[in-house]
Parts: structure tokens; C-alpha cells; sequence
């Protein structure tokens, strides 16, 4: 066990945890914040997506002791109002089915704006290409992103 | 304890899809006086005019919280942008919470919860009128609003909430015309959408309690197999491990948190007694369905004779087809939290069927049913697999051994390991046709476990088994079909579609191969034998026309038979009358059809009958995630197994379908004033014969076996 002093979402949170916790779990049982899913544990599925100095990582499988000083940033930490261009997006489209997988879609495509703000499609299947919604909202995804871009694209529903 | 799936149903009877309206409030003795107005145990309007709504059904992502809110909603004259949904528990004051399944909901329940809101409505009317002194007649309700129009006076639901609480609800309350709808019918967006976006909606894994354990539970990989011996001292080493106690699932390993208990578990030695379901694979279960398919079944639809009618046809097609177990993989794996104390348990789970599961906590836990409170949550994810009891069951008997509040998470390996899984079925057909290419004949075979049968309900055994293979819609002379049990020890549930999942993939299939037999139009041939009247099959009445009819649309906007495709693209076309809820649907699909054998889908043009259209936006959604999940199913998804063991533990070893993959589709709604029909499943079924037709259409060569992989498709 050691303890590690976190940035997360702005806010610096000191921890008790093994160096291999997967950060996933420390955010979600130790810091509590459950925005962040339990999809998989294998880095595979990508709801448990957040960003790592700015870069989206699958915090399933990130141990706790590689993170050193990173920001962290959590689906909590996108916006301090929940109304960054992809959450509002979200809502509009009414993309989310059972929601569950949403967080982690959403924090995958903000790391992917940040660096295209203006995405094409085959962006976004670079990106968003091994986030699994089991649900299938895929192509409401695909929209919400053009349209969080500022690109009502009307051809992908 | 070896109850959770098996003997689910023994005690509880019967499925009970009816929906009863809850408790009415009123009456109900030693309720602390409440400010609000409670006309009903299912809805509360509140002084300042908010309107709260309690789900009597599962939110499994099929948009349910939200349109049945506007069932409510609407009648109540709300004002929509005050109505909030929670989630019903199993406390009397909610009623029978039934089965969220089979895509009843919508037609089970929007009647009564049109009821609920015009009941309320009514006695606001009444009680803005008491107040006024006017005929309650000249007064109506407008979006959260009582209007006098005459004096031009008007009061707000919450300024009416005390007198309206004295009122008793009109047994009868006059419900709306349709044409006055203001919210059903119409375009909105989900009440959780917010919640959803922000992380802020509460699934069960989510929950943190007071002193709570995690347990995570090492099982026998092997169906059936039992705990011989355990060897805990490495895991009970582990930092935050607590306890390590053999439960009746194998053997659990409590942690302070979640990764406490995995990596304790990942610690633990257990010796299994594997038992003789070791032997079984995939291979000695199609070799069990073959010699099972060479022996009579039960006859579970015979039209005329087709043995006699058989020989003396013009042209005679035989085929054999067949479809894999599956795995429902939700996003959320399974879950509960459970509060077991002297006297009382307490439950969150993300069940769909938390009526049925409380005899088996009452069994687990020695409590009576009123000792015992389940609250359903949001659930990551359902489709058929969160009506099992086994995940609820892990966590009551977790808590009730360690005592305290304990949360009893799966990993993903012991999802797909440990489904209750779609079952695997074996088909074989033969049809004749006339010389002038219409069909005379069709005998229909198939083998498979039964549902029913291996969860003990109280039904026939193939109940849960015919859909789109009994129902038959066409007009054929001679009809004859048969089903064979064949159980083997793989633990089977229901999954999205249930039969309707794999039996419509042969039947739109096979069909399609007697049209290209015929010589005709795949389209054509289906219109030209669809039965003159409405046909009764079985408790159900198939309507040709509204079948006519989405197939005759989805054909138009796909432009069937007009528009032209890439070389080495087909379009094929099927459809499917989901009777049990009321739906009917037909796509279109455009496929190409890669050199490597690879199946691109291109194209899905969707056209469905849902009967009245409580949420169009909702309705579009449901389509595209049936067709989502169909395509998986019917491109990657097969549950194999190797020595009693299901072999894929992981998303590598069984992909779902991902978003580059993903079809354009577009969904085209028949107008209609039947009654409102379910939409979560009816999307599905049409889906993988679509596409099988659309891969003979680009290359002449027919795929039998799901998934159409492309390995097949190279051979074939």
C-alpha cells in the first residue's frame, strides 16, 4: 500500500491504494465518484474512459501508480455544469439508451474534439471505433459529435 | 441453495404480464398526512406544481420511465417540463410491478396509466371548480393549469393539490381523443438524459452504503459443477479482504471495495467437482440436435398434408439451417447491493422481474414477503437477462452471511461465463412449389432446449420456442411444423426477441430460397402469398395487411426494384409480425459483399407498425439499436463451448458490433390508430434474414448458419 495525491477534475484527493489498483476503482470506491463505468476490466469496451493529462485512457487498466501527477478528468470534471457542446449534444440527439456507457463515449469524443475540433467521419471511427455500446447508439453518437462540432450533418440517420 | 434460475417460476405460478393498476392511495390507513396531492400510488403532484411519477417497469434502455410518464403526463394535462420520473418498488403502494418483457409494457400498461392522469385530472377539474363555485364543466386543465375560460381565472396544479386530495377518483375518468394529444405522439427526448449525460444517474453498481462489502463470487466454470475444496489463506492475504465464505454460486470473496474483492478472488485456490456436464461441447451438441432432428417432434402448426402434397410437387427445396447460443453482454455486468438485518432485507437491484424474485428471498432469507423491499434501479443494459434471480440472490445471500450490507458484482468473464444464454437451435426444411412456382408445400423441423422446460415454468415446453417458425404468416396449402426438445445442460433465458430471434431467420430465408426457385421477385413472392383475410395463429390474429404494408414500404424507400446497386452489393428483404406485443416490421438491407468473404452492411431500411406511436423519436431509437444487436448477432456473436466451458471470457474473444460497422439506417413509421405497440424487440427479428438474403443477392450463395461469418462465405 502507498498513498498517492491526485488531481482530479481540479481538486487534489490524497488516496490509500496498492500501486496496481486500476485507477477506475479508486475513482469510483475511493475518491466515489461513479460517473466513470465498470465495463469490462480488460480495456476493451471503453466506459471506463477518462482523460489522463488531456489523453483518453481506459482507466480499468491503468494502475493507479503509473498515473504520477496527471490531471485526471472524469465525466464529473468536463464541464462544471454539465453543459459542455457533447453533453448538450447528447441530450438533443437523445442518444443515450440505457445510458450506461454513455460517460465513457462522451469522454472518448471530447479527448477526440480537443484534438479535430472539426471531425469527419472516418475520425470518428478512429476514435470512437472500440467503445462498445451494446444498446447501439452508434449512429446518434456519430450525430451528437458532428453537431457538439458545429456540423449539423443530416447523412449518418 | 441451487434455486436462482432453475425453479424460478415454481413458486410464483405464472407469468404475469397483466398490468394492475397500484394501490390507490386513498383510504390507506397511517399515512402521515401529506401537503401533496397522491391520487395515486404511482404519481404525486406537490404544492409547487411538480409532478412526480413512479415507473412501474424496468428502464432496460427501451425508453419506458420516459413514455410511460407521458401516458400519465398526458391525460393529467401536465406541464411536461415538470414531470420527473422515479423508479417503483416492490412496496405495496406501487402495485404488482410484473415482468418488464417480451416488449409488453406499452401495450400492457397505456391504458391504465392514461387512467392514472385522467383520474387526477379530473379532480383537479373538480376542485378548481369548488373553488371557483362554478360548474366544473366550463372549466378546463391546460399544462399544469386549471382555466375558467369564461371569468378568464385560472390556478395552478399546486395551488389545487389540498382540495383535490379530499376528492375520491372517479372510477371511470373520460380519457382524451387521440387527435387532442399533446405529448403522446409526439417527439421527447428521455427524462434521463440529463442524469445520463453527466454522470450522475445512479445504476446499482454505483451504490455505496454504510459499512457495505463487496463480494465477488469464483464459480464453477463448468454448468453445474460443484465446490469440492478451497484454499482462502492467499486470498484472505490480499490488502482489504475480509472474508472468504463458500455460498451456494461457488465461492465468495469479500472485499472493503470492489478491486479488494477482485484481486482477492484472483487470489483464491478452488478444487471444482466439474460433474458430467465436463463432457459436453459444441460438437456433442449439434451431434445431440442431429440425432434428435432425425425423430419426430410435437406438431405445433399443421395446415393440410404436407407429406402427401410433398411428392407430387413440381419442384422440391430442402435446406438446413441453424443458429448458436448467445450471450446477452450487457454493458453493466450483473449486479445488486443487498441489506439483509433481523427482520427485514432491503434490495437494489436492476432487475426485470422483482415480483418473481421475492419468493426466492423470502426462501433465502426465512423473511416474509412483506419483510422484504426490492428498489429497481437503472439498469446498464437488459435485454431477457436481468429477469433472472441469480445475481439478485448472489448479494441476499452474501449480506445475509457476512451481515452486513454487502454489493455483489460480477466481472465481465462471469457474464459472459455465467448467462442464463440464448438457446441454439437446428433446423431442417423442405418445400415444394407448382409449375407455376407457387409454393404447395412446407415442412419445418427444428430441435433445440426448451426455456420453459429447463427453468421449470408452468407452460408446454415449446412455448417459449415457436415464434416465427409455428406463425408462419404465408398462404401455404400444406403446412407442417414440428419442434423436437433437446435440453442440454447450457443454462438458457430469454434474450432480445426470445425465438424470434433465430426462428425468422430461417423461415424469411428459406422463403427467399423458394422464390429465387421460383423465379420471382423475393418481394413479389411474399405479397403474392400472404393470406386474403386476417389469419388466427395460435391466441394471436396475424393482419396481412399491416405486414402488407411495411413490407410495401420498407421496399419503396430502400427502392426496391428501381434503384441500382455497386457491383457486387444486394439488397434483400424480410419481415416479421411480432404479434405478442402488437408490432410489425420489415427491412431492407443493402450488403456488399467483400473478395474476403467479409459482409459489409451498408444500408437498413426499416419500416415498422407499431400501432399508435407514443414516442416516434423513441420508436426510431428502438429500431436502430434492434438492428444494432441483430446485426452483432448476426455478423460475430456465437456463445461456443469446449469441455462444459463456455470458451469467450472477453469483448476480443466475443466482439460486439462497433461503431465503424454500424449501418446507416433509416426508420419509416406506418401511421395507425391500433393500440400503442411494444418496440424494443420488434426491431430485431427481420434483421439477419434481411441480410442472409441481401449476401445471396450480391452472390448467389445462400448462408445457413449463424453468425454469416465470412469463412463461410469463402467456401460457400
Amino acid at each position: 500500500m502507498a498513498e498517492y495525491t491526485l488531481s482530479v477534475n481540479g481538486q487534489s484527493h490524497t488516496v490509500e491504494a496498492s500501486p496496481d489498483m486500476p485507477l477506475l476503482w479508486v475513482l469510483r470506491d475511493r475518491v466515489k465518484l461513479t460517473g466513470t463505468k465498470f465495463g469490462c476490466g480488460q480495456g476493451l469496451c471503453g466506459a471506463c474512459t477518462v482523460h489522463l493529462g488531456g489523453e483518453p485512457v481506459r482507466s480499468c487498466v491503468t494502475p493507479v501508480g503509473d498515473v504520477g501527477t496527471k490531471r485526471i478528468t472524469t465525466i464529473e470534471g468536463l464541464d462544471p455544469h454539465g453543459a459542455h457542446p457533447l453533453q448538450k449534444a447528447w441530450i438533443e440527439v437523445d442518444v443515450a439508451q440505457c445510458g450506461y456507457c454513455q460517460t465513457g463515449q462522451i469522454m472518448t469524443a471530447a479527448a477526440l474534439l480537443a484534438k479535430h475540433p472539426k471531425p469527419t467521419d472516418r475520425d470518428i471511427d478512429q476514435a470512437m471505433g472500440e467503445n462498445v455500446c451494446r444498446c447501439g447508439t452508434y449512429l446518434r453518437i456519430r450525430e451528437a459529435i458532428h453537431r457538439a462540432a458545429g456540423q449539423r450533418k443530416e447523412v449518418t440517420r | 441453495m441451487s434455486t436462482t434460475r432453475r425453479d424460478f417460476l415454481k413458486t410464483t405460478g405464472s407469468l404475469s404480464l397483466a398490468f394492475c393498476l397500484p394501490l390507490n392511495l386513498k383510504g390507506a390507513t397511517a399515512q402521515a398526512p401529506s401537503p401533496a396531492f397522491e391520487p395515486n400510488g404511482m404519481l404525486r403532484i406537490d404544492p409547487d406544481g411538480s409532478v412526480t411519477v413512479w415507473a412501474t417497469r424496468t428502464e432496460i434502455g427501451q425508453g419506458v420511465r420516459t413514455s410511460m410518464a407521458m401516458a400519465i403526463a398526458e391525460e393529467l394535462e401536465a406541464d411536461w417540463s415538470r414531470v420527473k420520473v422515479l423508479q417503483a418498488s416492490t412496496a405495496p403502494r406501487f402495485g404488482d410491478l410484473g415482468v418488464t418483457g417480451g416488449s409488453q409494457t406499452t401495450l400492457s400498461t397505456t391504458m391504465a396509466l392514461r387512467k392514472v392522469g385522467a383520474q387526477a385530472r379530473e379532480m383537479l377539474l373538480q376542485a378548481a371548480a369548488d373553488t371557483w363555485g362554478v360548474p366544473k364543466a366550463e372549466c378546463q386543465a391546460r399544462s399544469g393549469r386549471i382555466q375558467h375560460p369564461p371569468t378568464k381565472r385560472s390556478l395552478e396544479y399546486g395551488e389545487l393539490v389540498g382540495r383535490a386530495a379530499k376528492l375520491t377518483p372517479p372510477a371511470e375518468p373520460p380519457l382524451k381523443a387521440p387527435k387532442d394529444f399533446r405529448i403522446l405522439g409526439k417527439d421527447t427526448l428521455r427524462l434521463d438524459g440529463p442524469d445520463i449525460v453527466t454522470g450522475r444517474a445512479q445504476f446499482a453498481t454505483d451504490i455505496h452504503l454504510p459499512g457495505m462489502l463487496v463480494a465477488s463470487i469464483e464459480r464453477c466454470p463448468v454448468f453445474g459443477g460443484k465446490v469440492k475444496s478451497f484454499d482462502a489463506s492467499a486470498a484472505l492475504k490480499v490488502p482489504g479482504v475480509k472474508q472468504v465464505l463458500q455460498v451456494s454460486s461457488g465461492v465468495a470473496v469479500f472485499g472493503e471495495d470492489t478491486w479488494a474483492a477482485f484481486a482477492g478472488r484472483e487470489a483464491l485456490k478452488v478444487q471444482w467437482d466439474e460433474g458430467p456436464a465436463a463432457k459436453v461441447d459444441s460438437a456433442s451438441i449439434r451431434k445431440q440436435y442431429e440425432e434428435r432432428l432425425k425423430t419426430p417432434g410435437k406438431v405445433v402448426r399443421q395446415v393440410g398434408d404436407a407429406a402427401q402434397a410433398l411428392p407430387k410437387a413440381a419442384k422440391r427445396i430442402k435446406a438446413t439451417y441453424d443458429a448458436p447460443f448467445l450471450a446477452h453482454a450487457t454493458m453493466e455486468p450483473m449486479v445488486a447491493v443487498a441489506d439483509v438485518k433481523p427482520g427485514h432485507c432491503m434490495i437494489w437491484a436492476p432487475t426485470q422481474a422483482p415480483g418473481m424474485t421475492l419468493p426466492f428471498v423470502e426462501t433465502l432469507t426465512g423473511l416474509k414477503a412483506d419483510q422484504i423491499e426490492i428498489q429497481v434501479t437503472l439498469a446498464g443494459g437488459g435485454f431477457g437477462r436481468r429477469a433472472m434471480a441469480d445475481f439478485i440472490l448472489d448479494a441476499v445471500e452474501c449480506s445475509k452471511a457476512a451481515g452486513v450490507p454487502v454489493k455483489a458484482q460480477w466481472t465481465r468473464p462471469d457474464d459472459f461465463q455465467h448467462d442464463g444464454y440464448r438457446p441454439a437451435t437446428l433446423h431442417e426444411l423442405e418445400a415444394g412449389l407448382d409449375t407455376h412456382g407457387r409454393p404447395v408445400a412446407w415442412n419445418h423441423r427444428f430441435v433445440g432446449p426448451s426455456i420453459a422446460a429447463a427453468n421449470h415454468f408452468p407452460w408446454p415446453p415449446e412455448a417459449t420456442e415457436l415464434a416465427g417458425a409455428a406463425d408462419l404468416p404465408y398462404d401455404i396449402p400444406n403446412l407442417h411444423v414440428e419442434w423436437g426438445q433437446s435440453d442440454t445442460p447450457v443454462p438458457i433465458w430469454f434474450w432480445r426477441a426470445v425465438p424470434a430471434s433465430f426462428n425468422p431467420f430461417v423461415t424469411e430465408c428459406f422463403l427467399d430460397e423458394l422464390a429465387h426457385a421460383a423465379g420471382k421477385d423475393p418481394l413479389a413472392f411474399r405479397l403474392a402469398h400472404l393470406p386474403k383475410a386476417p389469419l388466427k395463429l395460435g391466441q394471436h390474429t396475424f393482419d396481412p395487411a399491416r405486414y402488407r404494408a411495411v413490407l410495401e414500404l420498407a421496399a419503396a424507400k430502400a427502392g426496391w426494384g428501381t434503384r441500382k446497386l455497386p457491383k457486387g452489393w444486394g439488397r434483400g428483404i424480410a419481415a416479421h409480425a411480432y404479434m405478442e406485443c402488437g408490432t410489425y416490421v420489415a427491412q431492407v438491407a443493402e450488403v456488399e459483399a467483400k473478395a474476403d468473404g467479409g459482409i459489409r452492411v451498408h444500408r437498413v431500411v426499416c419500416a415498422v407498425d407499431c400501432g399508435m406511436v407514443l414516442n416516434p423519436g423513441n420508436v426510431k431509437a428502438q429500431m436502430e439499436g434492434g438492428i444494432a444487436f441483430g446485426l452483432s448477432a448476426a455478423l460475430y456473436d456465437e456463445i461456443a463451448l469446449k469441455d462444459g466451458r463456455v470458451t469467450a471470457s472477453s469483448f476480443s474473444e466475443h466482439p460486439i458490433l462497433l461503431l465503424p460497422s454500424m449501418p446507416k439506417v433509416e426508420v419509416h413509421i406506418v401511421p395507425s390508430e391500433l393500440p400503442p405497440g411494444g418496440v424494443g424487440e420488434p426491431g430485431l427479428p427481420p434483421l439477419a434474414p434481411a441480410v442472409g438474403n441481401a449476401v445471396f443477392a450480391a452472390t448467389g450463395k445462400r448462408l445457413r448458419s449463424l453468425p454469416l461469418l465470412p469463412q463461410a462465405l469463402r467456401k460457400a
